[in-house]
């Protein structure tokens, strides 16, 4: 196997977490909704996932947990959010602490255990083509699945009815509320799409990427994945590209090493986050007038009657 | 028939009182039904947790120097929050004044420097958290870009930055090349107030940070101006008030505030300068800000409850051998019930009936 | 009214602290601060395996308290009174980063005893206590020597203090003695703890021509690569066979057991004294796990090194040390290098084609 190819399936696996997670956040905040507690809820999609795993023997059980587990902490966050009016950022942050003490509590039981991790895929004649093959048709069914899930993603939100009103949720929840739409309904929706997307993000780790739980292993990802989603500009295309840029920066830097280029390893690592304040300032200097962010993002929603 | 939420007129006084009663009732009902389940003795666990650190003096200063850093920043995210300027960078802003007061403690070290150090060392640090909190001020009011985020960017970089520096340039030449400045000078270092004890001068500034945001509130215009930006952006407006100055002007002195948390946290309890200086204070002073209601006195004796907690957690591990995870779930039950009770100060919930079919029928 | 509030607190907590002494008197208190969660393996697993060997020696005459997850900011100062307060008369900090903390709280209490694990500052009432770890590298070292097809080595490193620089040099010097090209690829992943990470790292290294992976860090997700992509490797703190049943070559287990009864018992004997504990393979403070998947000539090679750095007759840093400059290093310690030259260690040796970060 060529080292770039090997680098590129490297990158394919660090970033599909980030994706995936991003992707949730994404949906979450174009309804106009900022969930800080990405990294509760993912680390409680790891604990539960890799229990439903070792329970079952199944990698689709245990995704399913964590994406269940994902959702059910994200039901708190809307019941209060959207429920009751509480303020959302104390929200998200609160969460992530619950999130890390419940997987600590859930996980215990399992830290030692170990499963067979998520099979790469094999598909004859696919996968052997040269070059791509492995990359296209090689990985496990996540990485694949992660983009499949963006790509609808993008779809929903640009070219179906129902994007167009989560849309609309997000950039004015007044307007959209005069005009029928039943602005917390939707919200609801979009908040639990993100949690059972951070909840299967963090199901990734301990599923495909290292088959056993320990705590506190998704070790701030859940942070890159909401700086993703800035760094995208909260559109669904960039958001790959940044997520597999964020990847490659992390494994290349780790290949620079190995291969005896020495850069301080902390000027890599702040790297993606110095892009992604520039990338926002440029972009809502691109367009005059004010931010690219949904308008209503963060701010409480209660209907007026 | 549907239960929705209906604003109130006004501040509901009397739920304004009675809320954190109710939420700590019901936290206690949830958490003695989890110990319970742990097996443990519901009320002993409780005892530990809330009373037994509130009996010892020494616990009681472990909380009042636990709190500091936390009352410290969330009264600077407070002005803020009022501002509607949302600045949830205080990490970062926290770290930075930590590293510039550092600077002129390391620089300083071994020399015939004076009683200036201290002082030099808290202004550095107020300064640099202050100007570090303006990156995303600026961003937002000269190009709009969401000052949430680019204040939650810039926590990474000062994080990494302390990290270079400690394991690089500032590293204690003596000290086997482990990440940490050597200890700093006693002229570098912020005394404390009682012989043997860890409470500390940071204590009492922080108090005084407190009553100062009181009266600028209560009592000056530009409390006001605050107020009203924040809550009637468009009368603000017209009243001739300049939100983007507002903006600014919170946002450093909440980056003020923190970095001065900072810096007191590294010259005071910690005494050098190290990676991992803050178990997320910055973080946890948003809910600080929270729980005391934006409100000086209440953000104090948030901050003084929160730190109970720590210590009560920390108690519970020794004496019952609860896990600190239980600690943490607490803590987060806990805040959810205080935030959702105190939702009922600003609405009510109502009862009604035909609401969505004369919404369907306006579409 | 508030002061006499104040006088039936202060009697409460006489009454409680009168209570705890009479208390105290039974048994003795010993408490244990760790760093991380105590989970399965890796750093703090082994010294609560130390602790539960404690309690199993000398259970009756003692009461073992641990607070877990303590990190290594200002918190620690507090949690380390935390146990002195509640009536723990010989205390065990086990993580760097505890040190000064620890000194401070020694110097409040001098009556009681305290013991942190990986630092250098000591008081009368403090010693310190640690692993000459850089042994069992050597004996890796010389393993993946003869183990490596392609002689070359992926080495995964946490931060570079001098621990984990000796380490690597001492690798490089087993290693060179059986194979003087021998070449080390190495990669700092700057966390102690991050699977992912780890995983990585291990990933690059082995994509990048290394055919054998040795760590510095605290989780099997490194051994856990190795094995699925068919190589071999070492594990770290703690036995990770369980990850890698066909790649683990060996690993080096810290054994804190008889070093914490060794130190209770002279507590309880009335001769505890301040100590610089610095444990070898001799004295037990870590064991080598099971030498497998291996040829037995180099199993038997293996053995034989262990037993002669076990007995003294081997040095890893016998003098001469070439550092990378290709100058050697004063010789401070008669014919091998002197311990503080090994605990403050800031250079690669010779054959080390790297730069050491911060220098």
């Amino acid at each position: 196997m060529l080292l770039v190819e090997a680098i590129i399936l490297s990158v394919l696996a660090a970033s599909t977490p980030l994706l995936l997670a991003a992707t949730g956040e994404l949906v979450t905040e174009r309804a106009g909704v900022l969930n800080l507690g990405v990294e509760g809820m993912m680390i409680v999609g790891a604990a539960c996932g890799f229990a439903g795993a070792w329970m079952s023997g199944s990698i689709i059980i245990g995704a399913l947990c964590g994406i269940v587990a994902g959702m059910l902490m994200s039901v708190i966050f809307a019941f209060m959010t959207l429920g009751l009016a509480v303020n959302q950022v104390a929200t998200g942050l609160a969460l992530t602490i619950l999130g890390i003490g419940l997987s600590g509590l859930i996980g215990a039981r399992f830290v030692g255990e170990r499963i067979t991790t998520a099979p790469k895929l094999a598909i004859r004649g696919l996968t052997d083509i040269p070059l791509v093959g492995r990359i296209l048709f090689g990985e496990d069914a996540f990485v694949y699945l992660s983009l499949a899930l963006i790509v609808a993603v993008w779809w929903f939100l640009y070219r179906t009815r129902a994007g167009l009103v989560l849309r609309a949720c997000g950039d004015n929840h007044v307007s959209a509320h005069a005009l029928g739409y039943p602005v917390l309904r939707i919200r609801l929706l979009a908040v639990l799409f993100g949690g059972g997307c951070a909840g299967l993000a963090g199901a990734y780790l301990p599923l495909a990427y290292t088959p056993f739980f320990i705590p506190g292993m998704t070790a701030g990802r859940g942070w890159i994945a909401l700086a993703l989603v800035v760094f995208a500009s909260w559109r669904p295309g960039r958001l790959v590209i940044g997520a597999y840029l964020f990847g490659a920066v992390t494994i290349l830097q780790l290949h620079a090493q190995g291969a005896g280029v020495g850069i301080p390893s902390q000027f890599m690592s702040a790297l993606p986050y110095l892009a992604t304040v520039i990338v926002l300032v440029l972009l809502s200097r691109a367009r005059t007038g004010g931010s690219t962010a949904p308008a209503a993002l963060g701010t409480v929603f209660v209907p007026d009657r | 028939m549907q239960l929705v939420l209906e604003k109130r007129a006004e501040r509901s006084r009397t739920i304004a009182l009675v809320s954190p009663l109710i939420a700590i009732g019901l936290t206690l009902v949830t958490m003695s039904v989890l110990f319970a389940v742990l097996g443990k003795n519901p009320i002993t666990a409780l005892g530990v947790y809330f009373i037994a650190p509130l009996t010892d003096g020494y616990s009681l200063q472990e909380i009042a120097v636990k709190a500091t850093p936390l009352v410290m920043i969330a009264i600077g995210l407070s002005l803020c929050y009022l501002a509607n300027a949302w600045n949830i960078g205080a990490e970062g802003q926290f770290l930075i004044g930590a590293v510039a007061g550092s600077w002129i403690a390391v620089k300083t070290q071994g020399t015939e420097a004076g009683h200036w150090v201290l002082p030099a060392m808290l202004v550095a640090g107020a300064a640099a958290g202050a100007l570090y909190a303006l990156i995303p001020a600026l961003c937002r009011v000269k190009f709009g870009a969401s000052e949430i985020l680019t204040s939650l960017m810039l926590v990474y970089v000062a994080d990494l930055l302390l990290d270079y520096l400690v394991r690089g340039p500032w590293r204690d030449p003596a000290g086997f090349n482990f990440p940490t400045t050597a200890e700093f000078d006693p002229v570098a270092t912020v005394p404390v107030l009682i012989e043997g004890g860890r409470l500390h001068l940071g204590s009492i500034i922080a108090l005084v940070v407190v009553a100062a945001a009181f009266v600028l509130l209560d009592r000056t215009i530009k409390g006001f101006e605050i107020r009203v930006v924040g809550v009637a952006p468009r009368a603000a407006r017209f009243g001739g008030f300049n939100a983007n100055q507002l903006i600014l002007l919170t946002f450093a002195v909440s980056g003020a505030l923190a970095g001065l948390a900072g810096i007191i946290e590294v010259a005071g309890p910690i005494g050098h300068l190290q990676p991992g200086i803050s178990p997320g204070y910055g973080f946890t002073a948003i809910i600080v800000a929270f729980l005391g209601r934006l409100n000086p006195v209440g953000i104090l004796i948030a901050g003084l409850f929160l730190a109970l907690t720590f210590i009560g957690g920390e108690q519970a591990q020794i004496t019952m051998k609860i896990p600190l995870d239980v600690t943490k779930v607490f803590q987060g039950i806990l805040l959810f019930y205080v935030l959702a009770c105190d939702s009922l100060i600003l609405y009510r919930f109502k009862l009604v009936s035909a609401a969505p079919q004369v919404q369907r029928a306006a579409r | 009214m508030m002061k006499r509030l104040l006088g039936a607190a202060a009697a409460l907590v006489l009454a409680g602290s009168v209570a705890g002494v009479a208390h105290a008197a039974d048994k003795l208190k010993v408490g244990f601060i760790y760093l991380g969660p105590i989970g399965d393996l890796g750093w703090t697993y082994q010294h609560e395996l130390g602790r539960q060997a404690l309690v199993k020696e000398l259970g009756d005459k003692i009461e073992t308290t641990y607070l877990e997850n303590v990190p290594e900011g200002p918190d620690s100062e507090r949690a380390i009174e935390q146990l002195v307060r509640a009536g723990n008369k010989l205390i065990f900090t086990t993580s760097f980063g505890y040190m000064d903390p620890t000194l401070k709280v020694a110097k409040k209490y001098p009556n009681v005893h305290f013991e942190h694990s990986t630092g250098y500052k000591r008081d009368k009432n403090m010693s310190t206590y640690s692993g000459r770890w850089y042994q069992g590298r050597y004996i890796q070292g010389q393993i993946a020597a003869k183990m490596s097809k392609v002689g070359v080595l992926g080495y995964i490193g946490s931060f570079p203090i001098p621990e984990v620089v000796s380490g690597i040099n001492a690798t490089m010097l087993g290693a060179q003695s059986v194979n003087p090209n021998i070449k080390v690829k190495i990669i700092w992943v700057n966390t102690w703890f991050d699977p992912g990470k780890e995983a990585d790292a291990a990933k690059a290294l082995l994509d990048q021509g290394a055919d054998i992976i040795m760590q510095h860090t605290d989780s099997p997700a490194a051994m856990q690569v190795a094995a699925e992509r068919g190589k071999l490797a070492f594990g770290q703190d703690s036995e990770m066979i369980k990850f890698g049943p066909k790649a683990q070559l060996t690993s080096i287990l810290d054994t804190w057991g008889p070093y914490y009864i060794a130190r209770v018992k002279a507590e309880l004997d009335g001769t505890w004294k301040s100590e610089d504990t610095w444990g070898g393979l001799d004295s037990k403070m870590f064991e080598m796990a099971p030498y497998t998947n291996m040829p037995d000539d180099v199993k038997k090679m293996a053995e034989e090194t262990q037993a002669a750095i076990t007995s003294g007759k081997l040095h890893p840093f016998k003098c001469p040390v070439i550092g990378q400059d290709g100058k050697e290093v004063e010789c401070k310690g008669g014919d091998h290098l002197a311990d503080g030259q090994i605990l403050g260690m800031n250079f690669y040796v010779k054959g080390v084609d790297d730069k050491l970060p911060g220098k």
